[in-house]
């Protein structure tokens, strides 16, 4: 029996109303009196030096309101790294020199798009071009021409975070086999459904309102007050509905500063809203990646030591620099127990554009080269795989270095759910018959730990209103993304203080309204967000059973409770009184003071790197056409510990698409780059897969407790991807006998390796 | 330059001012400040831009708005009843067929047009009828499910 009202409930999302009539309003949906539209010069070249550029002739066409460049005016650099102010190179538009194609070099503002872009045309920019570098090998080989004079092959090594624990030579030279493989990830991008855009209206002598698509209102403020000169709190950013994030709004974008800055200068409220083409060619990416693993095994199987080398292709900028870079590592350490680890990170700069955070954050770049490399250790061992993960997977109570105690992980009863759910012991095991079957591991951070950002604020704030009618307003600057988080902090409001979803009214997303919260990445929504609000309901609970407490002659206010819309004792609604009548109470005994509770969560000696970690199993079945080289995903299953799942039905939405996004990853997304020009810069070339791509899938919820977690509750919206790709290669493998190294595995590549195994 | 075209949009007729080059898509969202239909990549690929068309789910990125005279066109702003939702929309909230919500209205008049086409569609048929609208947040599995209910009658 569920022992909770709202918790655990598939409660339909409270936007759902809003979206389904399509009165939703995203960024690109308002406008305002007197609104310019604002766009952007883009760089033809990769790797040039700016010469000169005359505005004169755009800023004589009629309709043309304000044009800038990266010296006029002149602004700041900013970085989401504050804790190492030398890696701000975050910039409204390129001063000097452009290092990647696309990046922006001017900006206008007109009265209307067609005015705009004619200004753009009228813009004469005078370039002497460089040599680039555009892969990982090319930006590290010796004499690399440099992206930034500074970094010699392209590394900076404050970028670069090793990190070890144990042994690894005693641990490999204890090994009863030791094997090394080489792995290939390539650049994808996020594809969420709406494109950037920014709505800015600056209104002198210094307020500046930002409507913008960001997941990370809070870093944006500080972002645009730093690069334009600003005080932080005289920036107010508004986020209206965001069409999808999956991390690429978690940086900000030429857009960003060039809206704000037109508006500054013409004096007018300024739209700037990316075309899909901008999308592909100049906003954020996956970081392609080359792994290398070595791992050490005993005769039974045990992983006994492990070293990682990465390289990350970084593009031109840092984005999340240190951040993506260690956690590439992360990922080995809380899946398996791993008592020797060594690994060495490097984001290498290359003139392609910025890669930042991408679902999983580095997860499913890591997921891949492990995954596959334990299906080849446990080949090698002629042991099951299943079996060797058994025999590997952390348990709760368990210690790993990088994060602290494991305080919940339900790996081993996922796999043996997903196991017994696909009949993994009665498949077939000959190899090469066209059918396959993979089953694999991941484990994903519930939010970062780590201040990067140098804030002084909680990461998470909340507070909570109530009415004498019986209602509450939560005010939470957590991100919406699509993910549901406004949902499910009404629903941990609403079941701490005993009321209906229906009578909690969420207000966020206003950075000059809402306690700050860091926003949505690193999964951290609910974990983080979701214990703010349960802090806030709890102070205003004990504020209301305070009130209570005399009228209803109770001597220790232990002895209520919140349930049913009523503050009663404990088991005995007679004696009790609706909610609104303790809010009234309240209200009274404070003169009419607002009553409000307020609540923070900020995960100190909490471990390094996460509060709690999200764990899962997959299983992928599939079947390759020999012929043609295609394969196809029969049937995905997938079990999923995200501790007590809060709403099973949006839990499943995260699982579902967690897995059409791997499906990308692992068979078809690819950015076909050359000499960094995006070849397949539109939705009909970059093959993300549609309702028909998509195998029958299966979704299960293990049921573990996090104790650390509001309710119990863990991250659900990125681990479930990490381990897609492998699960589905891995398939791949037992289908056709013979592995592809480097995703994605495409009908050519299945083709070619049959005739290269055929001789 | 501009030419004043009428448009019969959710059965109301609208005089408006477009350039010859003005697709449909801009005219709903800029002149007639509709916004439910979305702008995803104007290159008729993603399907968030999807109108009803004579009763046909179209592109309306891909139409030029003085094409569009003589036709009549809804968008999801004309999908409910003053009073009550469709019953595709109830579904889709019920469903948890809407994430980020961005590619729902298209989403749902395709989903429309296939069943004013194909009342009892079945799941291949539903798969088929939404090929064209992109989704990157749902794994379109809630989405077909949704659709699957108001063929079954669920909605009303």
């Amino acid at each position: 029996m569920n022992k909770f009202s709202v918790i655990g409930q598939s409660v339909p999302r409270i936007d759902g109303w809003a979206k389904a009539t399509g009165s939703a309003m995203y960024t690109d949906d308002l406008s305002l009196p007197g609104m310019l539209i604002g766009k952007l010069l883009r760089s033809p070249h990769a790797h040039a030096r700016i010469l000169s550029i005359d505005v004169s002739k755009a800023l004589a066409l009629p309709g043309v309101k304000a044009v800038i460049t990266g010296n006029d005016p002149v602004t700041n650099k900013t970085t989401h790294w504050r804790m190492r102010p030398q890696l701000a190179d975050m910039a409204a538009l390129a001063s000097d020199r452009v290092r990647f194609l696309g990046e922006e070099v001017a900006a206008v503002a007109a009265v209307d798009e067609d005015t705009a872009i004619e200004a753009l045309s009228l813009i004469k920019v005078e370039y002497e071009p460089l040599p680039g570098v555009f892969t990982i090998e090319e930006a590290i080989a010796e004499n690399a021409p440099r992206v930034h004079d500074e970094f010699d092959r392209n590394i900076n090594p404050s970028v670069s975070l090793p990190v070890s624990y144990g042994d690894v030579e005693k641990g490999f030279a204890e090994s009863f086999h030791v094997r090394t493989d080489k792995f290939s990830t390539p650049t994808v991008i996020h594809a969420y459904m709406e494109p950037h855009s920014a709505l800015a209206s600056y209104e002198p002598p210094g307020k500046l309102t930002l409507w913008a698509s960001t997941a990370t209102p809070y870093y944006l403020k500080g972002d645009v007050a730093q690069v334009m000169g600003l005080r932080e709190s005289d920036v107010r950013v508004i986020k209206p509905y965001l069409g999808g994030n999956f991390g690429g709004r978690n940086v900000p974008f030429a857009l960003d500063f060039c809206a704000g800055l037109l508006s500054m200068r013409s004096g007018k409220p300024v739209k700037i809203t990316y075309d899909r083409k901008e999308e592909f060619n100049a906003a954020g990416r996956r970081h392609a990646a080359r792994l290398e693993l070595k791992t050490g095994v005993s005769k039974e199987g045990i992983l006994l030591a492990k070293e990682i080398s990465v390289y990350l292709d970084g593009g031109a900028y840092n984005g999340f620099g240190p951040t993506v870079t260690f956690l590439s590592g992360l990922y080995h350490t809380v899946v398996y127990r791993l008592p020797n680890y060594k690994f060495n990170g490097y984001r290498v700069y290359t003139n392609n554009p910025i890669a930042i955070g991408m679902r999983g954050f580095c997860g499913p770049q890591a997921h891949f080269a492990a995954e596959t490399q334990m299906d080849m250790i446990a080949e090698d061992l002629g042991m099951d795989p299943v079996e060797l993960r058994l025999k590997n997977v952390i348990k709760t109570g368990e210690i790993v270095p990088t994060v602290g105690v494991i305080k919940s992980c339900g790996l081993t009863e996922a796999l043996n759910k997903v196991s017994s759910a696909v009949n993994w012991s009665g498949r077939p095991k000959e190899k090469g018959t066209g059918k396959g079957m993979a089953i694999t591991c991941f484990g994903q951070m519930s939010g970062a730990n780590f201040n990067f950002y140098n804030t002084p604020y909680a990461y998470s704030g909340a507070e909570i209103r109530a009415y004498p009618d019986g209602t509450l307003t939560l005010f939470s600057l957590a991100a919406d993304v699509g993910q549901g988080s406004d949902t499910l902090l009404c629903q941990i409001a609403a079941e701490e203080l005993g009321l209906k979803i229906g009578d909690v009214r969420f207000i966020g997303n206003d950075t000059a309204v809402d306690p700050v919260d860091l926003g949505a990445y690193s999964s951290r929504q609910t974990m983080f967000s979701g214990n703010a609000v349960l802090a806030a309901a709890r102070d205003l609970k004990q504020q209301l059973f305070e009130a209570a407490s005399p009228k209803l002659e109770t001597s220790v206010i232990h002895e209520l409770e919140a349930r049913d819309g009523r503050i009663q004792v404990k088991g005995s609604a007679k004696r009790g009184m609706t909610f609104g009548e303790a809010v009234m109470c309240v209200l009274r005994a404070k003169g009419g003071k607002e009553v409000s509770g307020f609540g923070t969560y900020t995960p100190r000696g909490k471990g390094t790197a996460t509060p709690a970690v999200g764990y899962g199993v997959a299983a992928a079945e599939v079947e390759v056409n020999k012929e043609t080289g295609v394969t196809r995903v029969t049937r995905f299953t997938m079990a999923h510990d995200c501790g007590t799942n809060i709403n099973p039905m949006a839990v499943e939405g995260q699982v579902y698409g967690s897995i059409q996004m791997g499906l990308g990853y692992a068979l078809s997304e690819k950015l076909i780059i050359d000499k960094g020009r995006v070849m397949n810069a539109n939705f009909l070339d970059y093959k993300m897969p549609s309702t028909l791509d998509m195998p029958e899938m299966v979704s299960f919820a293990i049921d573990t407790v996090d104790p650390e977690g509001p309710f119990g509750a863990k991250e659900s919206g990125e681990g479930p991807i990490n381990c897609v790709a492998p699960a589905i290669t891995n398939a791949v493998y037992n289908a056709v006998g013979f592995r592809v190294m480097e995703l994605p595995v495409r009908p050519d590549d299945i083709l070619g390796l049959r005739k290269d195994k055929k001789g | 330059m501009k030419k004043t075209i009428s448009l019969d949009v959710n059965g109301a007729t609208y005089e408006t001012a477009a350039e010859p080059q003005d697709t449909l898509l801009d005219v709903l969202r800029g002149n007639l400040r509709l916004t439910g239909t979305k702008k995803g990549c104007e290159t008729g690929n993603c399907g968030a831009c999807t109108v009803l068309f004579d009763g046909n789910a179209v592109d309306s990125c891909l139409i030029l708005a003085l094409e569009a005279e003589g036709h009549k066109i809804i968008t999801i702003e004309g999908l409910a009843d003053a009073s009550k939702l469709h019953p595709l929309q109830q579904a889709f909230i019920k469903y948890g067929a809407i994430q980020c919500g961005y590619c729902t209205p298209g989403m749902l008049l395709s989903a429309k047009a296939l069943l004013d086409r194909l009342p009892r569609a079945n799941e291949e048929d539903i798969r088929k009828g939404l090929e064209g609208n992109l989704c990157r947040c749902t794994g379109y599995k809630q989405i077909v499910e949704a659709v699957e209910a108001v063929v079954r009658g669920e909605f009303k």
